[in-house]
């Protein structure tokens, strides 16, 4: 059975996976899908603590954590269709009229 | 029934500044002459009622309305008629009606605007004038003080196309400022030291006082409003701007820089005639630069071409009499000889008003001569002032003169008095050579000179009305004060009195020498003789002038190339202008423009602003760097950022 900490270390892992994609990949759909990843690395701790306290609370809060991810991937998804429509390019570094 | 007097000049300046330019010009110098005549039977009918009034004392309160209450300090604008101001008031509606009238005529060459605007700043300068003889306390005056200046600014500058009378109108106007700062530094420092502005109240404050031996705060209120005083009246060493606002029209010239604005130093000294009773060392500085004043400015007289400047260097000369009159503390000598003053020096500006009118604008002694048979009236009228400012007995200026040096030498001055008799030969000469000059002898054919009209006209009718009466009060005026030694009762003298009644007694009760007692005991013999003494002066100086300017001219060209250098000193002024120039004006120029505008205003103020500014602009360069628009370093340092937060509150 694995413990905690191993539990931890692995979402840990799958965090900074996902971190890494988010800055790293030049690809908006590469960029949510590390979201993704990101979110469901919380969503592991949340159930380790869960099992390892004996509560059901952090179960509860991943399913709104998987929620709000779902309606997540469709609004991030509808913007990337938007953006994609107006640059013909799916590269972040292309959007930089932020800029003054 | 005191405020409709300046308030009738006030509403002729109203209508001739607002409808001037659609009324007709007839309409425009009738409706300014009927103020000023409207507002001179009403003081005459003021000044009646005064004099039926119980003696002494008398005097006509009018609250016109409270004007500043601030806590403990309130001033109502009160006017006050005293017998001082009594004798003011007949002044200057009665010389400044005539002088209306006289312009009427006189100002025929304008165009239609130009006329209604002459008169709408004559009336206003009236209405103004009047504001200050009637104020009953310093900031009333004060606002007619201020009033008068802005009005000679801008009848001095009243040819504003001609950049010489706007630059005499700017020089007016800023050395009388040097002289208002003085003023208002007198008025806050009595203030501060008696509480109160009105001038009785000050009267009775200071008469409690004794007289101060040493240099104390009474010492320099009133030396503070000397210093105004002699701005006003252009007593040395600001008398620099009255020969230069004769670049005024002629009638303006006789009405502010003769007869009334230039006479307020003195009126302000008599009005305030306790104070400086209280104050011996400023009285002595009085003096002393009244008697030196009249003797520098006559020796300019001397020697000056233009017909107009030997009349304001003449100006200058008798107003410094009046203040020697003041400083030796004759008040009513003084305000006396500023009543006959009035009279024939406002007829003799009008009289080279006439002459200047009749050679279509020469001002040139050197060309003027042989006018007599032309202009009969004007020579006629002109000679009469001369004689009266020469100090011919029997005319107005004798009467008045005398008794000013008459008072100086009781007062035990003998220096001054020798000064003042020097200085009323001089007067004698300079005044007789205008007379030579411009009515006798040949027409000067200078090169170049402009071709007169071959026919002159005399002076038009209402020119001439107001020559013959101002003549004819030359002549008589003096009267009014005649002498105890000559069987009069000097009433006049006896008249104004009380409006220096405290200072009389002070006077007395500090043992100053001049004392009325003393000279009313002083024998009739001294006067007489010293009567005799100034007439022969006059004479002889009229002498002198027919000698030289009219029968002899080469000899007076001889003693021009054996005093060149004395000349040449005299006929520029003693430098005075050079100096200030050197001494105030360029200094001043070049602080301003090297230190305060090319150091502290480009240099610091601008440079700080800008500095400001680039800073600005420099460290934005380098934060702006920050903003790349990259949707990855805006999402990269925002989770930099969560990570620093959150390790420091986790590693703390």
């Amino acid at each position: 059975m694995p413990t905690l900490n191993q539990y931890l270390v692995l979402s840990a892992t799958l965090f900074a996976i996902g971190t890494a994609g988010v800055f790293i990949r030049r690809n908006l759909i590469t960029i949510l899908l590390s979201i993704e990843i990101m979110l469901n690395a919380v969503n592991l701790t949340f159930v380790a603590f869960g099992r390892a306290l004996g509560a059901v609370d952090g179960q509860i809060l991943v399913f709104f954590v998987i929620t709000v991810a779902a309606a997540e991937a469709a609004v991030g998804l509808a913007i990337v269709i938007g953006l994609f429509r107006h640059s013909e390019s799916l590269n972040p570094d292309s959007f930089a009229s932020l800029k003054w | 029934m005191l405020r409709l007097i300046p308030v009738l000049p006030f509403l002729g300046f109203l209508v001739n500044a607002s409808f001037g330019r659609r009324i007709s010009r007839r309409a425009a110098g009738a409706v300014a002459s009927a103020v000023m005549l409207a507002s001179l039977m009403v003081a005459l009918v003021a000044a009646g009622n005064l004099v039926g009034l119980p003696n002494p004392g008398r005097a006509i309160v009018e609250p016109a309305f409270s004007w500043i209450s601030s806590g403990d300090f309130s001033v109502n604008a009160t006017l006050r008629l005293d017998p001082l101001s009594a004798v003011m008031i007949l002044v200057v509606t009665g010389i400044g009606s005539l002088i209306h009238i006289y312009s009427t005529a006189y100002m025929d060459k304008e165009t239609d605007s130009e006329y209604a605007r002459y008169f709408s700043y004559l009336n206003l300068f009236a209405a103004f004038m009047l504001v200050l003889v009637l104020g009953s306390n310093f900031l009333v005056m004060f606002v007619g003080w201020e009033g008068v200046g802005l009005c000679s600014y801008l009848l001095v500058g009243f040819w504003y196309q001609k950049e010489s009378a706007s630059d005499a109108g700017k020089k007016a106007f800023i050395v009388n400022r040097i002289g208002d700062f003085g003023f208002l530094l007198g008025v806050l420092l009595a203030y501060v030291r008696f509480s109160t502005l009105d001038f009785q109240d000050l009267a009775r404050s200071a008469s409690a006082l004794s007289p101060e031996t040493s240099f104390g705060t009474l010492s320099l209120i009133t030396l503070l409003l000397f210093v105004g005083a002699a701005g006003k009246s252009a007593q040395i060493p600001l008398h620099v701007w009255l020969p230069d606002a004769m670049e005024g029209p002629t009638p303006v010239s006789a009405l502010i820089h003769a007869a009334t604005m230039v006479t307020a130093g003195v009126y302000l000294i008599g009005r305030n005639a306790v104070l400086f009773s209280h104050a011996p060392i400023t009285l002595k500085i009085v003096a002393a630069i009244g008697v030196a004043t009249a003797l520098l400015a006559a020796t300019i007289g001397l020697v000056q071409n233009d017909i107009k400047r030997v009349l304001a260097y003449s100006t200058v000369s008798q107003l410094g009499y009046m203040f020697l009159a003041m400083g030796v503390g004759a008040y009513a000598a003084g305000i006396f000889h500023l009543y006959t003053h009035a009279f024939f020096k406002a007829l003799l500006f009008l009289g080279s008003g006439a002459v200047i009118h009749a050679l279509g604008g020469e001002q040139d002694l050197r060309r003027m001569g042989g006018l007599r048979r032309e202009l009969p009236i004007a020579y006629s009228t002109f000679l009469v002032g001369a004689m009266a400012i020469a100090g011919v007995p029997g005319l107005a200026g004798f009467f008045s003169k005398d008794e000013v040096l008459f008072q100086t030498y009781a007062g035990g001055h003998t220096l001054l008095w020798i000064v003042g008799l020097v200085t009323s030969l001089l007067t004698a000469i300079y005044m007789f050579r205008l007379v030579f000059l411009a009515f006798h002898g040949a027409r000067g054919e200078e090169p170049g000179a402009a071709h007169h009209p071959s026919h002159l006209h005399d002076a038009p009718p209402a020119m001439a009305l107001a020559l013959i009466v101002l003549a004819l009060g030359s002549i008589v005026a003096g009267y009014a004060g005649l002498p105890r030694a000559l069987g009069g009762s000097n009433r006049f003298e006896r008249f104004l009195e009380p409006s220096f009644i405290v200072s009389q007694e002070t006077r007395r009760a500090a043992g100053l020498q001049g004392d009325l007692e003393e000279a009313e005991t002083a024998t009739a013999s001294l006067e007489v003789g010293l009567m005799a003494v100034s007439t022969l002066v006059a004479v002889g100086g009229i002498g002198l002038a027919f000698f030289f300017f009219l029968r002899n001219p080469r000899a007076a060209d001889d003693m021009v190339n054996r005093f060149a250098g004395l000349h040449r000193v005299l006929a520029n002024k003693y430098y005075v202008d050079e100096i200030y120039d050197a001494t105030v004006v360029q200094p001043i120029r070049i602080v301003s423009e090297d230190g305060l505008w090319r150091g502290i205003d480009v240099r610091a103020i601008d440079g700080t602003v800008n500095m400001v500014g680039e800073t600005v602009v420099g460290s934005s360069e380098i934060l702006r760097r920050l903003q790349a628009g990259s949707v990855r370093v805006s999402a990269a340092s925002l989770f930099l950022g969560v990570v620093l937060i959150l390790g420091y509150y986790l590693w703390r």
